[in-house]
This record gives structure tokens, sequence and C-alpha cells, in this order.
């Protein structure tokens, strides 16, 4: 009677029914001090008036007012052996008491006492506090302790449950404070308890400490399917406490199959069927008519099934029951509930992509469509569309870009942006046919232009310039598409770079005359924004070059001040450029400068880098899911494998089951590091940089230099462009340090020659041959790349780039490129001269990516430079005296470098001693005791200082071996030679 | 403009909701409520913009009113209309509470048409609007009486009517000011200003022309031609004029009347009005003076002495006086010890207040008291002493302001400035009346 504490009630009714907050504090004041006077007074408090007067501190407290005393009568609380006065100053303590509180010593002494009490009662109160203050300091001191009551054998159920779970909370505070022992392993065998809250409680503290170790903790898989199976198969009447709607133990199941998902499907086959058993049992649960119409039964049920069902996805080993679930999912699909809907769509999306259940969801195509149309909740509507991407393949990529396209138009704002991009993906990454993929891109700008990014329309336009075939049609469809009376900006952008290039391709049909189409490219123009202003003009001067007969019309519209004068300088630059171009030049001019676009390098769509910036979260279960495949030796490593090593995003690959194609050209496009929008920015300024410098890149800026080079010279723009094309090349021509590796390097076999000799053929194909010419003079070489041009077609977008594969070589090597043209001409020859200074030694080999475009196809080759240490070596002569003295000076072990190895030449005692002086080294006759020996010694020059080198080689004719022995000043330049000469004889 | 007017109860319920404007939607009464009443934290500015819109709102007892404009409106416009509507509403049904305006609704409704028009503030006047907005039910109005308020109404004097006639012409003047003071504990002023307001109440007959004089410093020194300034009264200005910073007129003061001939005339609306208010600054005489002296003892008490002098003449009295002396917030008892009065410690205000009934001039009146103090475990909280502060009450102006002469002109019925009886009271008030300790 005396613990229901009037006096509290008393008050919070009084709070309760105050009208107004002034009100309120004013009561919360009276109560303070009339607490304050009462800890303060002379007369000492019994144990339940200081419980009250807490209490009613804590609830003033949870009102939002400051408490900042009373912590003491809290702490002296603790002491009592009366438990409702010992939870109230624990729980004081947990809410009120900040970590770094000088009380929190008497705190823990008092948990200390309690937790060593014999009553479960006050321990299990301490664990509470315990867990419930959570810091980093209450980790440290207790955290030791806590296994030992988790493991304790006469340890109450409730002790064991409060402690697993105050021990899970202090590991999630500081991972680093629970102690590894040998309790680990007694914590797996809680699974077996007899208490199914002990065993809910493990579940949860397992599950976090697999997470850190997973290897410890393996035996609890076998054990975790083993309780599982026992839950499963147990009616809802055996576990009476536990049940909850009739669902045996709803949540100790989900967390079992939870744990279950950290590690793979189990090996033992026995402990594999029983696993499958259970999961067979839950799925024939769920089709078994619902024991109660309670939401709460279904609830439950539909828990376990799910987790069931992401266990499946997880192991995706068992093709049955990957299949059971997808059709437990589609019949989901149907359901009244919206949250089913929505699971069963997530689920869906994850099983579309296991190569054993692409099929089965694919069967539930037309179910999704509907769901697309008819559903009201617009997140389920979109779990439908990421569904729908995911189960996308070549055979039924056309209607379901179709029936996005026409979602499209009545889908929520907030994920039109979204749904866009998936289409935009869709169709390029299936376009068989590319008439189709014009269509649907023209067709998605149409209907929500607004949401169509530059991305989409980039690489439209780059895959209608690399697509010859698609051009004329392209051009069509575009004109066609313009002529609507209200048409999107992005659509005028498109229409614009378009007619400019192709416009000559239709201008035959008297419908779409050259007049016609600037007219109606005109048209548009003062409803755009400047940015298209500014490429239509571009597109006006282009037009220039495909129709002179029009050419006076558009001089008019460049004339007139309102864009000769306009107030944005970019529009005024061009019209004021394009102008001067269109008068002053002539058509050999004109059409230089004013040239086709060249083909894009092939890249990565970046409509996918943006599709995954945008939404992670999916993409990555997609993607680490693809990379799970790819380890596989099955069929998904092959496929995979084949699309990183064509990463050619734009034109389909073909072949391949769908589902695992998709993970492996999303792999690809990983495994491509250069995946910025480099190219794409250079699509969106190419109508300038055409103008300018015949595709240099350059920035507008250059423009008019360039423009008046041009006119000068009229030769081969960009590198008689001083100022544009050493802007543009010095862009280009950088030495690029890192891991550059990009493709794989070719010519290895024609790199050895190189060792010992200085000019030669490099590399050579049916395109390019590569020869080289190199002389060195002690530190410092020059080597002098030719490139011959083998096509009577001339190779554009010629570029090359060294890269230094060890980012070290900075500093060892300098070196310097004198950089080509950006074209090699049909059948010409132009000449690169690289100088290089060697700083120090240096064992990795500089790599020269060649780039460029071969009739529309971006070509890229990637060399080995033949560039070794010992180019920088000289012969030196000495005598044997001297050469032993050097070499018993160099005998240490790691200046010495030997190796004994099979002949790889046939042992021609003058070749190698040709080899040997092309190599570098002096022979030194007379100074081996065997005459067969070769002895010789050599100086390698860099500008740090010089290195002696020794060499010693022994042939042996019986056995075809030669044991080869280096001795250097320093370590690595032996063992670098050992391993260049061993190459070589 | 005011876009619209909703008026809500303590807990956000909507009690009256007046929409003017289309660009005001049902959500505007919601994000107030959510914003502003239902705030996390106490809403202190009288202003908020939630969404672009602004809200102006004033709480009366524990009635939210709140103006809301989506426009650009002159914030002191709506707050001078809001207050002028609350004062409308306290003449038509008294208090302002939650009862009153749920048994007045359809009253209230009836106010706001006539008050706003398009979110354009109309006839405010009390006097006028009792004229046509009653309670005793609707009256039939014949032809003449609608014809009688139309003219009124739209006429040039539209707080007057015509025809108004009383046996004994009589009124009425009180001068209200309220003194606020900032004071150091060292008894340096640091800062002062006396806000006064002039009101009238006016049994007039007929149309009388009225001509009001006060000792402004301006209007004095124009007219200072011919006779020095008089002798200073009880409030201790020297020269006997004052310096008014600024004032406001009713608007039947004829205001190009005042700029040219710094005269105040007007025709006064009929019952009570208030003719102008007016602030100053300079050579105000403040009532009291508050010495206070606190002594910390040790972490656990403290010593407080509040001595209060009254400065004004001996013959006059102040009445409900009241001083108020914060304790800090760990106080856990307080003896106190005064000469006269009663002095209390309210916990639920956190203060000793000292209420006196009456207090003459020139007198010195003491308290002392102990308090003892929780020692706290939050030692990083120190309490900032708020200070010490008073309400009073005193039967003259604090600014030294005085009503020189009050002079009442009827051409056409025969009474003259003489047979009006005039009445004029002086009061002055405490505002935030302040001293730091």
């Amino acid at each position: 009677v005396k613990d229901s504490m009037r006096g509290l009630a008393v008050f919070i009714s009084d709070i309760r029914n105050c009208k107004s907050k002034e009100a309120e504090e004013k009561r919360i004041n009276k109560e303070l001090a009339n607490i304050r006077s009462k800890f303060k007074g002379d007369k000492a408090l019994d144990g339940y008036q200081k419980k009250k007067y807490v209490c009613k501190l804590l609830f003033i407290f949870l009102l939002g007012n400051d408490i900042d005393f009373g912590h003491m009568e809290a702490v002296n609380l603790l002491n009592s052996n009366k438990y409702t006065e010992k939870q109230i100053g624990y729980l004081f303590i947990s809410v009120l008491i900040s970590e770094n509180n000088e009380l929190m010593r008497l705190v823990q002494q008092n948990l200390k006492n309690d937790l060593a009490s014999r009553n479960p009662v006050h321990v299990n109160l301490a664990l509470e506090c315990i867990a419930n203050i959570g810091s980093k300091e209450m980790a440290e001191m207790f955290a030791p302790e806590i296994p030992k009551l988790l493991v304790m054998g006469d340890a109450g159920d409730t002790v064991k449950q409060s402690a697993a779970l105050c021990l899970l909370k202090l590991f999630r505070t500081a991972p680093e404070m629970v102690p590894i022992g040998d309790w680990t392993s007694r914590v797996i065998h809680l699974l077996n308890d007899q208490h199914m809250g002990v065993v809910t409680a493990a579940v949860s503290l397992i599950e976090a400490l697999v997470k850190r170790n997973p290897d410890d903790f393996k035996g609890c898989v076998s054990l975790s399917i083993s309780r599982l199976a026992r839950i499963v198969t147990s009616s809802y009447t055996d576990l009476q406490d536990y049940t909850y709607y009739f669902v045996p133990a709803p949540w100790l199941s989900v967390k079992l199959l939870r744990l279950l998902q950290n590690y793979p499907p189990p090996e033992d086959t026995t402990v594999r069927n029983r696993l499958a058993e259970c999961l067979e049992t839950i799925l024939n649960k769920a089709v078994e008519p619902p024991k109660s119409k309670k939401v709460q039964h279904s609830n439950a049920k539909n828990a376990v099934l799910f987790e069931a069902i992401s266990l499946i996805i997880h192991m995706d080993s068992d093709p049955s029951l990957l299949v059971r679930a997808c059709s437990q999912l589609g019949q989901f699909l149907s359901n009244r509930e919206t949250n089913l809907r929505y699971l069963a769509l997530e689920s869906m999306c994850l099983l579309a992509t296991s190569e054993f259940s692409h099929d089965a969801v694919k069967r539930h195509q037309e179910t999704v469509v509907t769901a697309l149309k008819s559903e009201r909740d617009v997140s389920v509507r979109q779990r439908a569309v990421d569904l729908l991407y995911a189960m996308c393949d070549r055979s039924n990529a056309e209607e379901i870009v179709g029936e996005m396209l026409t979602y499209l138009e009545t889908a929520d704002y907030s994920i039109r942006g979204e749904l866009v991009l998936k289409i935009a993906i869709l169709a390029e990454k299936y376009a068989s046919d590319y008439t189709w993929y014009v269509d649907t891109i023209l067709n998605l700008i149409r209907l929500a232009g607004d949401f169509v990014s530059e991305e989409v329309w980039y690489r439209v336009i780059q895959i209608v310039i690399n697509r010859e075939d698609v051009q004329a049609y392209a051009a069509k469809t575009v004109f066609e598409a313009l002529e609507a009376p209200a048409c999107h900006e992005n659509m005028v952008k498109v229409g614009g770079y378009i007619l400019g290039e192709f416009g000559n391709l239709i201008a035959g049909d008297a419908r779409s005359s050259p007049s016609t189409q600037f007219q109606l490219l005109h048209g548009k123009f003062h409803l755009c924004s400047p940015p298209t202003r500014a490429l239509l003009l571009s597109a006006y001067i282009k037009l220039v070059n495909l129709f002179p007969e029009i050419r006076e019309d558009i001089i008019a519209v460049l004339e007139s001040d309102a864009n000769l004068r306009n107030s944005n300088v970019e529009i005024q630059q061009r019209a004021s450029e394009y102008l001067s171009l269109a008068r002053n030049s002539t058509q050999d001019v004109l059409a230089t400068v004013l040239e086709e676009m060249p083909p894009f390098p092939e890249r990565e769509s970046s409509i996918l880098a943006q599709l995954r910036k945008k939404k992670p979260a999916v993409e990555d279960a997609i993607r680490a899911r693809g990379e799970k495949q790819q380890q596989r030796p099955a069929s998904g490593a092959a496929d995979g494998a084949a699309a990183s090593a064509a990463p050619t995003a734009a034109t389909p690959t073909s072949g391949g089951g769908g589902g695992v194609k998709l993970q492996g050209d999303i792999a690809g496009a990983e495994s491509n590091t250069d995946s910025d929008l480099l190219g794409l920015d250079f699509g969106g300024s190419a109508p300038a940089a055409a103008a300018g410098g015949g595709g240099a890149g350059g920035g507008s800026v250059d423009l008019l230099s360039s423009i008046l080079d041009v006119g000068v010279s009229s030769s081969s723009s960009s590198s008689a462009a001083p100022s544009a094309a050493s802007g543009a090349s010095a862009q280009r021509k950088t030495v690029v340090v890192g891991a550059g590796a990009s493709g794989s390097i070719v010519g290895e076999e024609n790199w050895h020659k190189f060792v010992c000799k200085n000019s030669g053929v490099l590399y050579e194909n049916d395109i390019l041959q590569v020869g080289v010419k190199c002389d060195y003079q002690q530190s410092s070489g020059r080597i002098v790349v030719y490139y011959g041009n083998k096509t009577p077609a001339p190779l554009a977008q010629f570029a090359s780039v060294i890269n230094l594969p060890d980012s070290s070589l900075t500093n060892q090597l300098g070196i310097q490129v004198k950089p080509v043209g950006d074209r090699v001409g049909a059948s010409e020859q132009v000449n690169e001269v690289i100088t290089v200074d060697c700083m120090a030694e240096f064992s990795a080999c500089p790599l020269l990516n060649i780039r460029f475009v071969y009739s529309g196809v971006a070509q890229s080759i990637t060399l080995k430079l033949p560039l070794t240490i010992n180019k920088f070596m000289q012969s030196s002569e000495m005598d044997s005296a001297t050469f032993f003295q050097h070499w018993k000076q160099l005998s240490q072990p790691e200046q010495e470098c030997q190796k004994i190895f099979q002949a790889k030449f046939p042992m021609d005692a003058e070749t190698t001693k040709t080899k040997i002086l092309g190599f570098g080294f002096s022979l030194l006759s007379n100074i081996d005791s065997n005459p067969a020996n070769f002895v010789g010694a050599g100086i390698v020059q860099t500008k740090s200082g010089n290195i002696g080198s020794l060499f010693r080689l022994e042939p042996n004719q019986q056995a075809q071996m030669y044991r080869l022995t280096v001795h250097s000043i320093k370590p690595g330049v032996s063992k670098r030679l050992c391993e260049l000469l061993e190459t070589q004889i | 403009m005011i876009g619209g007017l909703f008026i809500y109860n303590h807990k956000g319920e909507v009690l009256i909701s007046r929409v003017y404007r289309d660009d005001i939607g049902r959500e505007a009464v919601d994000a107030f409520r959510v914003n502003v009443i239902h705030a996390r934290q106490q809403v202190r500015s009288p202003v908020s913009s939630i969404g672009r819109t602004s809200f102006f709102h004033v709480k009366r007892s524990n009635i939210w009113l709140c103006a809301v404009a989506k426009k650009n409106v002159s914030a002191s416009l709506v707050f001078q209309f809001l207050y002028k509507m609350i004062e409308v509403m306290v003449s038509y049904f008294g208090k302002i509470n939650e009862e009153n305006i749920k048994n007045n609704f359809v009253l209230i409704y009836e106010l706001l048409d006539e008050l706003l028009d398009y979110g354009y503030p109309q006839n405010t006047d009390t006097g006028v609007l009792k004229t046509y907005i009653t309670q005793q039910g609707v009256r039939a109005q014949t032809k003449e009486e609608t014809t009688r308020i139309t003219n009124q109404v739209t006429g040039q004097i539209a707080w007057r009517r015509e025809g108004i006639k009383y046996r004994r012409n009589e009124l009425f003047l009180d001068v209200i000011e309220s003194v606020n003071l900032l004071m150091s504990p060292q008894g340096q002023v640091l800062s002062a200003h006396v806000s006064g307001r002039v009101r009238m109440k006016s049994y007039l007959s007929g149309m009388p022309e009225c001509k009001f004089g006060i000792n402004d410093k301006v209007v004095v020194d124009s007219r200072r031609g011919g006779g020095a300034g008089e002798a200073s009264g009880g409030g201790g200005g020297k020269s006997g004029h004052i310096a008014i910073d600024d004032c406001q007129f009713h608007q039947c003061v004829k205001l190009s009347k005042f700029d040219t001939e710094h005269s105040i005339s007007f025709i006064p609306p009929d019952g009570e009005f208030e003719l102008m208010t007016y602030r100053t600054t300079k050579d105000i005489s403040l009532p009291f003076r508050v010495i206070p002296l606190v002594r910390e003892t040790g972490r656990s008490g403290m010593e407080v002495k509040v001595v209060v002098k009254s400065n004004f003449k001996p013959s006059l009295l102040a009445q409900k006086v009241e001083v108020r002396i914060p304790t800090p917030l760990n106080t856990s008892g307080v003896q106190v010890v005064c000469m006269k009065g009663r002095a209390r410690y309210k916990a639920s205000d956190n203060a000793i207040v000292w209420k006196i009934k009456r207090m003459g001039g020139m007198k010195e009146l003491q308290l002392s008291a102990e308090i003892d103090m929780l020692s706290s475990t939050d030692k990083a909280k120190k309490w900032t002493r708020p200070p010490i502060s008073m309400n009073f009450e005193v039967p003259f102006a604090p600014s030294g302001f005085k009503v020189r002469y009050l002079k009442v002109f009827e051409s056409k019925l025969n009474y003259s400035d003489h047979d009006v009886i005039k009445w004029v009271r002086y009061i002055g008030k405490s505002g935030f009346y302040e001293t730091r300790c």
C-alpha cells in the first residue's frame, strides 16, 4: 500500500490538469522547491520518501526540465535491499547521470556489488543498468566480467538472458573491449538451452559476434539449423509462451535464419539437407490455410517466410527452393496487403539476379506490369520498376521498355528521373535494332523531357555518331519530332546536334529541304535557354557547311543583334566567330573546320554510373551478387570474364544467359577505372571544338586563335594552331602515373629483343606498325618511336600516353615527350621523341599506351617501352687484379645475385658474346681460369651516381644450363641485371 | 494585406477562422498550430514566417489571435489592427477567454466582416460599430436609419454620428504613463523611458470642436512669444515643459493643424477613446529607487538586503507596490523579515515577493532575507542573478506631462467651454522597472 506513492500520482495528475505551459512550469517550480527543502532538511528521509522524490524528479526530467540535484539520493537508493527502491535508483541513474559524472565511481561500485549478489533479481537490475548506460567506460569495466555470468553453470535463465543482451550492447559500443576467450565456444552452446528466452538473446549476441570473426563461431551453423528444425517441426502447442498467434517462436526463427545468412551453405550434406528440409517446411507452411484470421498471425508467419526466402537467395544453390520461393512470392504479388506486395517485389528483384530463378521470375512479368499500372502505393510501384529492370533481358527488352514508357506518362514525379535512366540503359543495352533505340530515346525525351538528364541525350548522340547505319534514320526521326508544335528543350538539343551533323542525309526529301530544316530549328531558337542557343548556333554553322545555299539566311541570324550583342558571353562569342567564319572562309576551310564529328571512344555508359549514384543500395546488391557469381567456376565466371574483357558498353554483347550477363556487364564496367564523364563532356562541347580544332577538344576560349590559324594556313588544323593544339596536347600528352592497366600489354616477345639492341620493330598489326630507335649516352637517352599507318584511311584522335605502372618510377626516371599530331594520315609515318633521364636505378618498365580511332572504332594498344636499366650501363675494362678486388668488395649476400637456369637459345659462344656486349657489359678475357666462362664489368650511370656491376657466366654444355652471378653495389641492380640477362641467353 | 484571421485556444484548437483572400489556404491554419503553438521550443517572436507566409500573433490569456498574410504587409499595421480588434471584442463581451469566444462566435464573425474588407482594415471604432452591430438581435431598421448609418460610415467624420445630446456636457481625461527602467546595482540609470497614453471619455452634445494643450517643448516654444514657462508641478521638470520623443494621435486629430500651428484640435468620438500616445526618455522622475545588497555565504547560503526609497512628494501616496526578488534555482528554504507589507517566498515563481499596499513619498523601507541552497551536482551552471523588478501605481505623471488646457467649441448648440465639466487624472504605472543586483 505504501509503495503506491500517492504523492507522485497527485503531482502527475496536477501537471496533467494544467491549462497552460506557464501553469505547468509554476507547478513544477513549486514541486522542485519542495523536494529541495526535503533533501536539504535535517530530518533523514526513509527509503520510501527518497524513492518517491527521486521518482518525481525523474518525471520532471522526462517532461523536459533540467534536473541538477538528487543524484546522491538516487545513488543511496542503490544500497537498499528493496527491489522497487533499487529499481528506481537504477532507472534514475541510467536516465540522468552522465558518463563523466563523479558519482559514476560510486555507481560502479554498487554495480559490482550487485553483479556479485546471490539474488538473481539484483544481478538483473545491475545488468540492465550497465546496458542502459552502455558507455565505453562501462564496457571497459564490465565487459570481461559479463561473459562469466553468461556461461556460469548455475546462473538462472533470466540472468543469462540479461547478460547476453547486456554484452551485446557493450559489444556494439566498444567491440574491442569484449574479450575473445574460451567462453565463445560455450556461448554457441546456449543455442541448445532449454529456455527459449535465453536462446533468443544468445542468437542476437552471436549474430553480432559473428560479424567480427566468423571463423570462431562456425559451430553455430549446425546448432542453429538443428534448433530451427526443432522449432519449425514443432506444433504451436509445444512452445506455449513462445508461440505468437499460432506461430511457434517467430522472432527466434527469424533471428536464426538471419544468423545463417552470415555463412555460405553448409558443406556437410546431412546438415545441408536438414536446412533444406527446414526451409521447405517453412515454404509448406506458407501454403497451409491460416490458423487465424488475425493480422498478427499472418504477419508473424510471413516474417519467418520472408527471412527464409532471403536465406534461400543468399545460399543460391538449390534451384528447386529458389523456384518455389519465386512462385510463393508470385502469389504475394496479388495479395491485398500493400506491405506484402512491396516485400515480394523487393525479394523478387534479388531472385531475378540468380541464374536458377531468373526464368521463374520472368514468368511473373505480366503481374508486375499490372502492378505498375494499377498499384496505388508509389513505393510499391517503384519496386515494380526495379523488378522489371532486374528481370529484363534480350528476349523481353522491347516489351518491358515499352511498358515502362507507357507508365512514364503517368508515373509520379518522384520516380520519373530514375525511370528515365533505367529505360535509357535497358534500351541501350538490349538494342538489337538501333532504329528502335533511337525511337525509344526520342520518345523518352518527348514524354519526360524534364527528367532526361544530360547523360541520356549525350549518349544517344554518341551512339548515333558512332553508328553510321542509324544516322539517316535518326536525322529523319528528330526532324519529325521537331515538327511537333511544342517540344522539350532536350529534344531541341538532340535535334540541333543531329541535324547539324547529318542534316545532309535527309536533305534529298522535299519535305525536309535544307531551308525547312533550318527554319524548323530556328523556330525553336527563341524559346531555348542560352546553353541550347549556343548549341544551335554551332548547328547553324555546321549547316552552312552542309548546305551553302542557306548561308545567307544563317549569316542574317548570326548578324542579328540578339545574337551578336547578346549579354551572354558564350552566345556572343560564338555568333561573332561563326559569323566571320561563315563570311570569310572558302568552302575548303569550312569543310575542314566543320568536318563531321569523329566517332567517340567507346567507354562505359555513363548513364549506368548515374543510376548507380542515384540508387546505390539496389545496384550494389545486384552487383555484389554479380561478383559472387563470377567467383563460381560455373558458367557465371566465363560470361563475366567475357564481359569484362570487352567493355563494350555501347554495343551490346551477344549471347549468354540474360541475368548473368547483366551482372557481368556491370562488373566489367566496374573494372574500367576510367569511369569519369570526360567523354561526355567532350561530347557536350563537341560542336564548338569541331569548329575550332577538328575535334581537338580545346575549350571555346581557344576558338578564335585556332580559327585565325586555320584561316592562314588551312592545313590540318590542330597541329598548325599552336595555342589551341598545345593546350589540347598538354591535356592529352601527359605522363600518367599509377596503375594505368587499361588493356593487356601486347608485343612482349618483341620487347625482349630490345634488351640487347637499340632499334627495330616493337609492335605490328594490320593497322599500325610501331618502330623504335634509341640511343643512350651516360645517364640520358633518346627514344624515337615511329608510328606507321598501314591502312589507306587516316587514324583519327591519335594519342599516346606513357604510363608509369609503379609510382616510384616518377622519381627514378625523368621522361619528356615531344608529342605527335592527333592524326596519322593514310600510309603515313609520324615519329614521337621521348627523352629519358635516369635519376636512379629502376626495375619496372614504363608502358606506352596508344589510342586512336580507326574507321569508327576506337582502338587502344599498350606496349612496354624498351627502357631497361642496362641501357644506361657502360662497359668498363679492368685487369684481373682489379676485377677480383671489386668482386670481393661486392660479395655481400644482398649485393650478389646468382641464378642457375636452362639456356633459352642454342649455346653458341659467339652469339652470347655479341649479346653480352649489346647488353652493356665488357668482356674481360684471361681472368677466369676456365676460358669457356664469360666475365665482364659495367657501370650503370644515373643522375644520382654510378653503380658498378660485375658478372660471371658459366655455361655447362652437357646440361644446357648456365650459372650466372652478378655483383653490384646496389642489391636491386644486381637482381634486375640478372633477370634481364637471363632472358637473353 | 491581411489574408486571414484565426483564433485558437491554448490547445491549438481553432475557434474562429476567417479567410479574406484566396492566397491563404486551409493548411495555413495547421501550419501555425504546428509551428508556433505546438512548437518544441517556445516561439517568442510575434511574427513567424512559415512557407513564405507571415503569421502575426498576439496572446490574450490563453487565446491566440493570429493574422496571416502572404503579401509583404506592414507588421505594425497588423499588430495595431489586432490590438484594436481585441479592444473591440472586450467592449462587446468583456474578458477574452475561450468560453466568451465560443459564446459569441456569430458576433465575432459579424465583427470580422465589418473590421476587414478583402484584408484591408476598415472602421475599428467601437462606438461607431456598436451603432449597427448589436447583440440584441436584428432590429428592423428604417430607411432613414440605414441611410444615416451609410452616410456616417462613408462620410468625412466616420467616428462620430450627428445628433448626440447630453443634458450634462462632461469630459474625462486620463493621462496614463508606464515607466520603464533598468538600473545598475550602483544606482546608475542604464536605460529609462516613459510611454504614455491620453485616454478621453467624452459626453458632449452635437459636433464639438476641441482644442488640447500640453506642456510639450515644441508646442511651448512655438508659443514662447510672450510669457515665460510656468513653474513646475509635482513631477520635477525644471522648465515646466517636456521633450516628447514621438507621439501618435487618434484619427480624429487634425494633423494638418498640428503640423502648421502645433495645436491639437479635433472633433472627439462619443464615449471612450485614446486621444494620443507618446514616449519620452529625458528628465524622467523615477518614483522609486531600489538598493540591493547580496552576499553569498558559502556554497549553500545567501543573504539579501533590499532597501526601497520612494522619491516623490510626501503628500502623494503610491499604491499596489510590489517588489520581486528572484531566488537561485536551487533554493531549498528562505527566511524573510520586512519592516512593512508582506513578504513571501513563492517557490512557483522562484522569487521572494514583497507586497506593500500603500507607501507615502520620501519614505524608506527595508527587507532582509536569508536563502538556503542545495548544493548542485552541476557546478558548471552558475546562477546569473536576474534583476529585481518592481510594480507600483503613483498618482502623477513621471515624465512631467501636463495638460495645459482643453477647450470645447460648439458653434451650433448653445453651450460654451465654461459649461463643460472637465476631469483630469494622472496615473503613473510601472512597466519593466528593474534594478540589477
